[in-house]
């Protein structure tokens, strides 16, 4: 299991994002991959749970409330490969930067709060490269309940945590459920140097940091792959993914 | 547990034990690899597709299996039904070693998969395959492993992968302890053994639990010696 901590020897560079929903995590990755664009990056952008493999699996479980913790895990480890295999390493490999919105600690953190044995998760998503910057947004539950409910009406019954039972109100189940997550990040980050972030500071002042942090990682790498003299447009062009921002 | 490569016959002998196994008084479930609730369209989709790899492959495989186990197997067993399952995760662990996946995480990965009463092994060679699968449905873009590029043409292909494949799951029968059948046999003939083999299971198991409440309560310090007896009495 050496891979998930020590570094890769690809020759482009891995950033990623965690945090609880509505830590402000996905905003922070966006307004990072505008800011990398214009300096004349290359950036590939992915997604946890985005690839085309296990969605209608993941759909339908959801729907038919045909998932257990087992299975949950599994889809989710089989979509994160997939977008490895496709999206994550050949980058990588072409000397691009990946930014990833979640990677692997969020499987650690929320599957294990689901009850996943901790030991056998790290061993399923073994295969995964140390990213170079791993970047966690921690902030209070409420402060993260009230992001996410201003930005829509409902709590979503899997990310409230509903499947286990917890409390039949949406709002508690979210709060115990999302606690238990944060205590798990919390050792997660011990365990695979995450760099934490306060998530409840300013949104400026949050991307100033990520930026030092970044710029840091840059510095040390070899040559990137760069557009034409900082012109915006990357040729490999992610899917668009940036209706958090509005949310900010 | 009935194990075996593909088109050696598994699902014809499924579907004639279970009569049979009705008929002697037990409840019987039967259970097919890849045809979970959860996953059979996505696993379907996906090989029609060819977008999987050996670890994607594991992946799916075993959340197919993990569905079934927690949806189906637990639960059967738990009201005390016989389950036959049609393959388990020992055709992953085949299939992944020759697809070049790390055989120590794909055990890992199985982890969670509860070991079978009874594994049934319905054993053939490459040369005996080949006319069967001929007559029966052909041979298939997967089950010819044209996916790994092996030969020149289906037919080749289809040998070289099977070889390869019938070579693992004879290696796994020995490292979790199968019962090996000859599958070479007429159908009716190894539907014979497999009764056999597992009417004799059912019944150990059935004496063992009886003597085991009978002698507790008559003579609990000979229970262990009396079980025992009746074991191997069951399997002359």
């Amino acid at each position: 299991m050496t891979g998930l901590y020590e570094p890769h020897r690809y020759p482009g560079k891995l950033i990623v994002v965690e945090g609880i929903d509505g830590s402000g995590k996905s905003t922070q990755i966006s307004l990072l991959r505008r800011w990398l664009g214009a300096e004349g990056y290359r950036v590939f952008f992915t997604q946890w749970n985005s690839s085309a493999l296990v969605q209608r699996a993941i759909r339908r479980g959801k729907k038919k409330d045909l998932l257990t913790p087992t299975t949950f895990s599994l889809l989710h480890a089989a979509d994160f490969v997939d977008r490895l295999t496709y999206q994550v390493l050949p980058p990588l490999q072409g000397g691009m930067i990946v930014l990833a919105d979640r990677y692997i600690y969020t499987a650690f953190a929320r599957d294990v709060a689901r009850g996943v044995h901790p030991q056998w998760v790290r061993r399923v998503y073994s295969t995964a490269p140390r990213p170079d910057l791993a970047l966690y947004f921690r902030v209070p539950i409420e402060v993260s309940l009230e992001r996410i409910l201003s930005g829509r009406q409902k709590l979503k019954y899997h990310e409230a945590g509903m499947d286990l039972g917890l409390s039949s109100d949406p709002a508690e189940s979210f709060r115990r459920f999302q606690s238990k997550i944060l205590t798990i990040y919390d050792s997660v980050t011990s365990e695979f140097g995450l760099r934490v972030i306060d998530g409840s500071a300013d949104i400026d002042e949050q991307q100033g940091l990520v930026r030092k942090m970044v710029r840091h990682v840059l510095r040390g790498a070899g040559p990137l792959t760069r557009t034409d003299a900082g012109s915006e447009q990357p040729l490999l062009r992610p899917r668009p993914a940036l209706q958090e921002v509005g949310q900010a | 547990m009935i194990e075996g490569t593909d088109g050696v016959g598994r699902s014809t002998q499924i579907e004639q034990l279970k009569p049979w196994l009705e008929v002697e008084g037990y409840g019987v479930v039967s259970t097919r690899w890849a045809r979970s609730e959860l996953l059979q369209e996505t696993i379907d989709e996906a090989k029609a597709g060819h977008r999987l790899n050996a670890s994607t492959f594991s992946l799916l495989y075993a959340a197919d299996l993990a569905d079934r186990l927690e949806n189906e197997i637990i639960p059967a067993l738990q009201a005390g039904l016989v389950v036959l399952a049609d393959r388990y995760m020992y055709t992953a662990l085949a299939r992944d070693r020759i697809m070049g996946a790390d055989p120590a995480w794909s055990r890992d990965l199985f982890g969670f998969a509860l070991v079978p009463d009874l594994v049934l092994y319905l054993k053939i060679g490459l040369d005996a395959l080949i006319p069967r699968v001929l007559e029966g449905k052909g041979m298939s873009y997967w089950e010819s492993g044209m996916h790994l590029a092996l030969g020149k043409d289906i037919f080749d292909s289809f040998r070289k992968y099977q070889r390869r494949l019938i070579h693992e799951l004879n290696s796994l029968a020995v490292e979790f302890n199968f019962t090996s059948l000859d599958a070479k046999r007429p159908i009716e003939v190894v539907q014979g053994h497999l009764r056999e083999h597992i009417g004799r299971f059912l019944r150990s198991r059935k004496k063992a639990q009886q003597s085991d409440i009978v002698t507790t309560v008559e003579q609990p310090s000979e229970s262990s010696e009396t079980v025992d007896a009746l074991v191997t009495q069951a399997a002359k």
